[in-house]
């Protein structure tokens, strides 16, 4: 396998993945807290049409691409803001909209085939040129993750809260989509469109299954997200398959190993922190506070409330 | 004489059509620990969310710290205790990152959390006597420890006046107490304090005033006790 890296298609196509790996994990967390789990895929649809309008104009297509999905998120992201019940079909509509325009302006541009790759990736095409602009955006993505990072978080939990703390909560959810498609652009090349959510949504999925935090979550996908990237563009090269869904099906597989581990890791953790009634107080004053036994009850019920109302006061 | 912490008057909100409350004027003081009750439908939480500007109104006026929330900067003088811990879509947040979100108002989008951040939020999570669970998902905790974790992350902003929306619904007895207790601790230090309330319960003896919608207007007004430290108070500043 050491002979990969002597193919130079093959080191920009792991950077490539490393990179893909990094990102679409970071995003995908808020966007899976934020239920918009297939968002990601309804960018990749968007995106095909400016595949197209990049072809048929002689520009770079992943520059199309860049152009037609930020408008495409900015428009999910005003339908979604504006309407509360019609905004599902909206979405539906632009994204069949996206797909159609895409597969017509690729077809009078050169027919099938290149089409097939954009659906489906094909990393083993993507030049060094490529390599520095998917590299160029996926700092871009990173660094808005670090620095919104805490208001991005309070904005998926609750848009009322964040609005409660002044937050610009209309500016963040411009960001939030805009960032997922640019990090559509980034992984449209190796996973093709057609899979490019599976890698903003599985890693997280399989990560939620065993952190217990926000940031736990994130950088737990990150990782599983690099590591089915790299490993599944490593064994499309070994076995000759498609890198794409290559890499999809092996983050399925982490998913579902993840779902396995982590019921039993949530098993031990329920025996660890339940030892009975005689736990540990928590270290604070009001421990010794205990509830007025006023009401009625017996020594079962109020041995239920107690350890629960100990802990506050004081 | 500063600004009182909320001050509606004339308040109108429409929603889908109906008129949800009908011309409210209500001005919450400083130091005031104001219980808003009336039956289901009465425009309690309506009112409450009209107060701090995330619903807008159809007819009125409302302010914050004196000026209308469009144009209110300072958030961070303000607590938010919603009903219920949001979950959406199920990634999970341990105890302390749902705490530590309340300081964002005060905390600087470029640069990392401060000392002084992270005491504050440990002290938030003390005072609700949650510190044994920071490290643990907040939403795999009982309803009246969940209801904690949103209390202390008001707490985490160091706010001067608190909002809480119903934080008695669902919660046993025990937890209610503990509530009180809290509470009590935060009037002691002068802070405002809006409750929308279905019963006073054990939080009766904390209460100045209650507000008693009906319809979406002011049925009834009763002053309990005058607010405890209402004259120190007008400084405004934060604990």
């Amino acid at each position: 396998m050491s002979d990969v890296l002597s193919y130079d298609f093959m080191r920009i196509a792991l950077a490539m993945a490393v990179l893909i790996g990094l990102t679409a994990p970071a995003i995908g967390t808020f966007i899976v807290q934020r239920k918009l789990s297939l968002l990601g895929d309804g960018i990749g649809h968007i995106a095909l049409t400016g595949i197209g309008l990049g072809l048929l104009t002689g520009t770079s297509p992943i520059l199309g691409a860049l152009v037609v999905t930020v408008l495409g998120a900015l428009a999910i992201e005003l339908l979604r803001a504006r309407s509360r019940s019609g905004g599902d079909v909206a979405l539906a509509l632009l994204f069949y909209g996206g797909l159609a325009g895409g597969a017509l302006l690729t077809q009078a541009q050169s027919g099938g085939s290149s089409l097939q790759s954009y659906l489906f990736g094909s990393i083993s095409s993507v030049t060094m040129g490529d390599l520095y602009v998917v590299a160029g955006l996926a700092v871009a993505v990173l660094a808005i993750v670090v620095v919104f990072g805490r208001d991005l978080f309070l904005l998926c939990q609750d848009e009322e809260l964040a609005r409660a703390a002044g937050l610009r909560v209309r500016f963040l959810s411009v960001l939030i989509a805009v960032t997922a498609a640019v990090t559509v652009v980034i992984a449209m090349r190796a996973v093709g469109l057609l899979l490019v959510g599976a890698l903003m949504i599985i890693p997280v999925a399989a990560a939620q299954q065993l952190a217990r935090g926000f940031r736990a979550t994130m950088l737990t996908a990150m990782v599983i997200g690099v590591l089915s990237a790299v490993s599944g563009l490593l064994s499309s090269f070994q076995y000759d398959l498609q890198p794409g869904p290559s890499i999809v099906l092996l983050a399925l597989a982490v998913f579902l190993a993840a779902v396995v581990a982590g019921a039993a890791l949530r098993r031990r953790r329920a025996v660890v922190t339940r030892p009975g009634p005689g736990r540990a107080a928590d270290g604070d004053p009001g421990a010794a506070v205990e509830t007025a036994p006023g009401t009625t009850g017996g020594a079962a019920a109020r041995a239920r409330v107690e350890p629960e109302a100990e802990v506050l006061g004081g | 004489m500063t600004p009182s912490p909320f001050a509606m008057t004339g308040g109108r909100v429409r929603l889908d059509g109906r008129e949800v409350l009908a011309g409210v004027d209500l001005s919450v003081g400083a130091g005031d620990v104001l219980a808003l009750t009336g039956p289901n439908g009465s425009g309690k939480s309506t009112l409450v969310r009209a107060l701090l500007g995330l619903l807008p109104l159809s007819g009125g006026r409302t302010e914050i710290y004196g000026r209308i929330p469009s144009r209110f900067r300072d958030w961070g003088r303000i607590g938010y205790v919603p009903q219920r811990l949001p979950m959406g879509g199920g990634v999970p947040a341990t105890v302390r990152e749902v705490v530590a979100s309340g300081r964002t108002a005060r905390q600087s989008r470029w640069r990392p959390a401060s000392a002084a951040d992270r005491a504050a939020v440990d002290h938030a999570i003390e005072a609700v006597g949650l510190t044994g669970r920071a490290r643990d998902s907040a939403h795999l905790l009982s309803g009246g420890q969940q209801q904690r974790v949103l209390i202390a992350r008001a707490l985490a902003g160091e706010p001067d006046a608190i909002v809480m929306d119903e934080p008695n619904a669902g919660v046993d007895a025990g937890n209610q107490e503990a509530l009180a207790r809290t509470l009590g601790t935060l009037t002691g230090e002068g802070r405002t304090v809006l409750l929308v309330l279905h019963e006073l319960g054990p939080l009766e003896p904390l209460i100045t005033r209650t507000v008693r919608l009906e319809g979406g207007r002011i049925a009834a007004e009763t002053r309990l006790r005058t607010a405890p430290r209402a004259a120190e108070q007008t400084a405004g500043s934060p604990a």
